[in-house]
C-alpha cells in the first residue's frame, strides 16, 4: 500500500476543566485505509474525532487532516470529510431524493452531479422504488446505509464514522461493512469507531483508547499476537482492565 | 447563493409536512383576532336601558331616538318612578336608566344648561363607566351638532369616540402573534436540528453558520408577514378597525420587530436543549410579558413603577405603541421615530449577542 498520510496527530489533548478526555494521543492513518478507533464507552473517542473534524478546538498537541491544521484551516477541512454521527443523521421528514439533493447543495455539487449521484446510489442501495418516500419510513438499517451513502457523495478524502452500525441486525452491518470497502478502494480513508469485536476485524489497522490514551495500535493480527489473544474480543478486555473511568 | 436556496427549499418542506403546527399557525392569529374581536371585548353591546322621558320636548324625543338606533343599547321607554326604576335595576332588568326632568325644556331654554340625569347599576362598575360613557357620548354628540350652545363635559374620548374595544386588542394580537410565530418556531426549528442530530452534520459540512440561520429565518419572516396580512384584513373586514397610517410604514416596522423576534427566537435556541425547553422558556419568557407588559390587556399606567421599568424592556411594547400610532393615529414616522429606534437599538444587540453565541464548534 502507498503511504500516504491524510490523518496527522501529535500528542493532541482535550480538557474540559480539570478532565483530560483526550490525553496525548498521536497516530498517523494512511489514505484508502480502513481505520479502528475503538474503546469503551467514556474512553474518549466522541472527543478525539470531534476535533479532527473541527467540531471542537483541541487544547494543545497537533493534527492535520488532508494537509489541513485543526486550528486554522477548519473550513478546508470540512470541504474534505465527510461525517456521520452516532445519531441518525438525515433528515426524517424529508424524502430520500430530498435528503441526497440537500445534502449535495451544501457540498457544491451541481445540479447534474446531483442527478448522477442520486441515480447511482439508489441503484446501488437497491432503493429506486423508495426514492420518493420519507425517510423516517425506512427502516434502520437502509436509513444507515443511505446515511453513510450520502456521507461520501461529494468524494471527501476522508469520511469520520461515528459508531454508525449501532442497533443494526449482523446481515445488515455486513453489507454496510461491503458499502465500506467499496468506498476504501475508491480511495476514501474511512475513520471509524465502533463497539463491536467482530467489526474491529474488519479494519486494516485499530488503535485502542483507554483513560484517553492509546494503549494499542496495529492490524488485528499483529494484535491478537501482541496480546497472545484468540479475539479481539479478548485484546479489548485485557486493555480495558485496565481502565480507571467508568463508562458514561 | 444555491446552498442557501436548497436549504431555504429543505425549511419550507419541515413547515408544510407538519400539518399540525401549521394549521396552529395560520389558525391562531384568526382565533385571536376572533376572540378579542367579539368574545374578549370589553365594549358593551345590546345593553337594556331605559328611557324616562318627562320633558318630551322636541330635544328629549330626538335624544331618545339617538339612544334607540345606537347599537350599544336595548332602549325601553317607559315614565318610571324612582322607586320603579330601582325595582328595574334590583331585578337586573336594565343596566341604565337616562332621566330627562320634567324642567329640561325649561332649563335649557333658560339659564342655557339643562341636566340629563344618568343612573348606572355599578355593582359591575366597568360596565356601569362604559354605559355612561356610551350615554354621555351621544347626548355630547347631539348637542354639538344642532344646539346653539355648548356645555363644556368631563369626558373627552380621543381617538376612539365609540370607546371600541377591538381598536386596542388588534396591535396587541399582531405583537402576540409576530412574537409567538417567530421566536417559538425559529427556537424550536433549530433546537430539533440539535436533538434529532442533524446540527452536528451541518456544522460538520461547509456549510456556513450564518446561512443556516439566514435559511431558517426566511421562512418564518415569509409566514410572519403572511399572518400579519391575514390580521389586518379581518380587523378591517370584520372588526372595522382602520389602517388610517400607511401600510408601508406599519409593514416596515412588522420586518424590524419580526426580526426581533428572531434573534430572540436564536438566542433561545443557543441555550435550550431540547424542544420541549425551547418552547416552555419562548412561552413563558416572552409570551407572558408581551400580554402583561404592551399594555393592551392591563394599562400601564396603572402599574407601579418598578413594573413599568420593566415593561420598557419588553420588545412589543414600543412595537404595540408604534402599531397604534401608526394604525389608530394614522400618524407618520415624525411620531415614532423614537420608539423605533428603541426597538432598533435592541435588535442590534440582541443579534450581535445571538450571533457571538451561535456555537460554530461543538463543546
Amino acid at each position: 500500500m502507498q503511504k500516504d498520510i491524510v490523518i496527522q496527530v501529535n500528542n493532541l489533548t482535550k480538557c474540559f476543566g480539570d478532565f483530560t478526555a483526550v490525553d496525548t494521543i498521536s497516530f498517523e492513518v494512511y489514505r484508502g485505509e480502513v481505520f479502528g478507533f475503538l474503546g469503551a464507552n467514556g474512553a474518549g473517542k466522541t472527543t478525539a474525532m470531534r476535533m479532527l473534524c473541527g467540531l471542537s478546538t483541541p487544547t494543545s498537541g497537533e493534527a492535520a487532516i488532508a494537509g489541513y491544521d485543526v486550528y486554522r484551516q477548519t473550513e478546508n477541512i470540512k470541504k474534505s470529510i465527510g461525517y456521520m454521527s452516532q445519531k441518525f443523521s438525515l433528515y426524517e421528514d424529508l424524502t430520500v431524493a430530498e435528503n441526497i439533493k440537500l445534502f449535495g447543495g451544501i457540498y457544491g455539487l451541481t445540479n447534474q452531479e446531483i442527478k448522477e449521484k442520486s441515480a447511482q446510489l439508489t441503484g446501488r442501495l437497491y432503493m429506486n422504488d423508495q426514492r420518493h418516500k420519507m425517510v423516517g419510513s425506512l427502516p434502520l438499517g437502509w436509513k444507515q446505509k443511505l446515511a453513510f451513502s450520502i456521507a461520501i457523495i461529494h468524494q471527501p478524502k476522508i469520511v469520520f464514522l461515528d459508531e454508525p452500525t449501532g442497533g443494526v441486525d449482523p446481515v445488515t452491518r455486513r453489507q454496510f461493512w461491503n458499502l465500506i470497502y467499496d468506498a476504501a478502494a475508491q480511495g476514501i480513508t474511512v475513520f471509524i469507531t465502533t463497539h463491536y469485536m467482530d467489526e474491529a476485524e474488519y479494519c486494516n489497522r485499530i488503535s485502542m483508547m483507554v483513560d484517553g490514551k492509546i494503549k494499542a495500535l496495529d492490524s488485528p493480527s499483529n494484535l491478537k499476537r501482541q496480546f497472545s489473544s484468540g479475539s479481539m474480543y479478548e485484546v479489548f478486555l485485557r486493555l480495558a482492565r485496565g481502565a480507571q473511568r467508568t463508562s458514561d | 447563493m444555491k446552498q442557501l436556496a436548497t436549504f431555504i427549499r429543505k425549511e419550507f418542506y419541515h413547515m408544510f409536512r407538519d400539518r399540525k403546527t401549521l394549521l396552529i399557525l395560520f389558525g391562531l392569529p384568526i382565533a385571536q383576532i376572533l376572540l378579542f374581536g367579539f368574545a374578549l371585548t370589553n365594549e358593551i353591546k345590546n345593553s337594556r336601558i331605559v328611557v324616562c322621558d318627562y320633558a318630551k320636548c322636541g330635544i328629549s324625543r330626538q335624544l331618545t331616538e339617538k339612544f334607540a338606533a345606537n347599537n350599544n343599547f336595548i332602549v325601553e321607554e317607559a315614565l318610571l318612578s324612582h322607586h320603579q326604576i330601582e325595582d328595574a335595576f334590583r331585578s337586573g332588568r336594565i343596566k341604565l336608566a337616562v332621566v330627562f326632568p320634567l324642567d329640561f325644556e325649561d332649563d335649557y331654554q333658560h339659564l342655557n344648561q339643562a341636566h340629563v340625569q344618568l343612573i348606572a347599576d355599578a355593582t359591575d362598575p366597568n360596565t356601569a363607566n362604559m354605559l355612561t360613557a356610551y350615554a354621555t357620548n351621544i347626548i355630547m354628540e347631539y348637542q354639538n351638532l344642532s344646539l346653539p350652545y355648548q356645555i363644556n363635559t368631563e369626558t373627552r374620548m380621543i381617538y376612539n369616540p365609540e370607546l371600541k374595544g377591538a381598536i386596542n386588542f388588534v396591535p396587541g394580537v399582531m405583537a402576540l402573534v409576530l412574537m409567538l410565530v417567530c421566536v417559538m418556531m425559529t427556537s424550536a426549528s433549530i433546537v430539533r436540528e440539535k436533538e434529532y442530530g442533524t446540527m452536528e452534520v451541518l456544522l460538520v459540512s461547509p456549510l456556513n453558520p450564518f446561512m443556516l440561520i439566514i435559511s431558517k429565518a426566511i421562512p418564518y419572516l415569509l409566514l410572519s408577514l403572511v399572518n400579519l396580512i391575514v390580521i389586518i384584513l379581518l380587523s378591517i373586514t370584520l372588526l372595522g378597525v382602520p389602517v388610517n397610517g400607511s401600510l408601508l410604514l406599519l409593514f416596515l416596522i412588522s420586518i424590524l420587530f419580526i426580526i426581533t423576534a428572531l434573534s430572540l427566537g436564536l438566542l433561545i435556541s443557543n441555550v435550550a436543549q431540547t424542544q420541549q425547553t425551547a418552547i416552555l422558556v419562548s412561552l413563558i419568557g416572552l409570551m407572558v410579558p408581551t400580554i402583561l407588559f404592551t399594555g393592551f390587556t392591563f394599562p400601564l399606567e396603572n402599574m407601579p413603577v418598578v413594573l413599568q421599568w420593566l415593561a420598557n424592556i419588553v420588545p412589543a411594547k414600543w412595537y404595540y405603541t408604534i402599531v397604534k400610532s401608526i394604525m389608530i393615529k394614522g400618524l407618520g414616522f415624525g411620531a415614532i421615530w423614537k420608539e423605533t429606534l428603541v426597538l432598533a437599538v435592541m435588535t442590534c444587540l440582541l443579534l450581535m449577542i445571538s450571533f457571538k453565541k451561535f456555537k460554530v464548534r461543538l463543546e
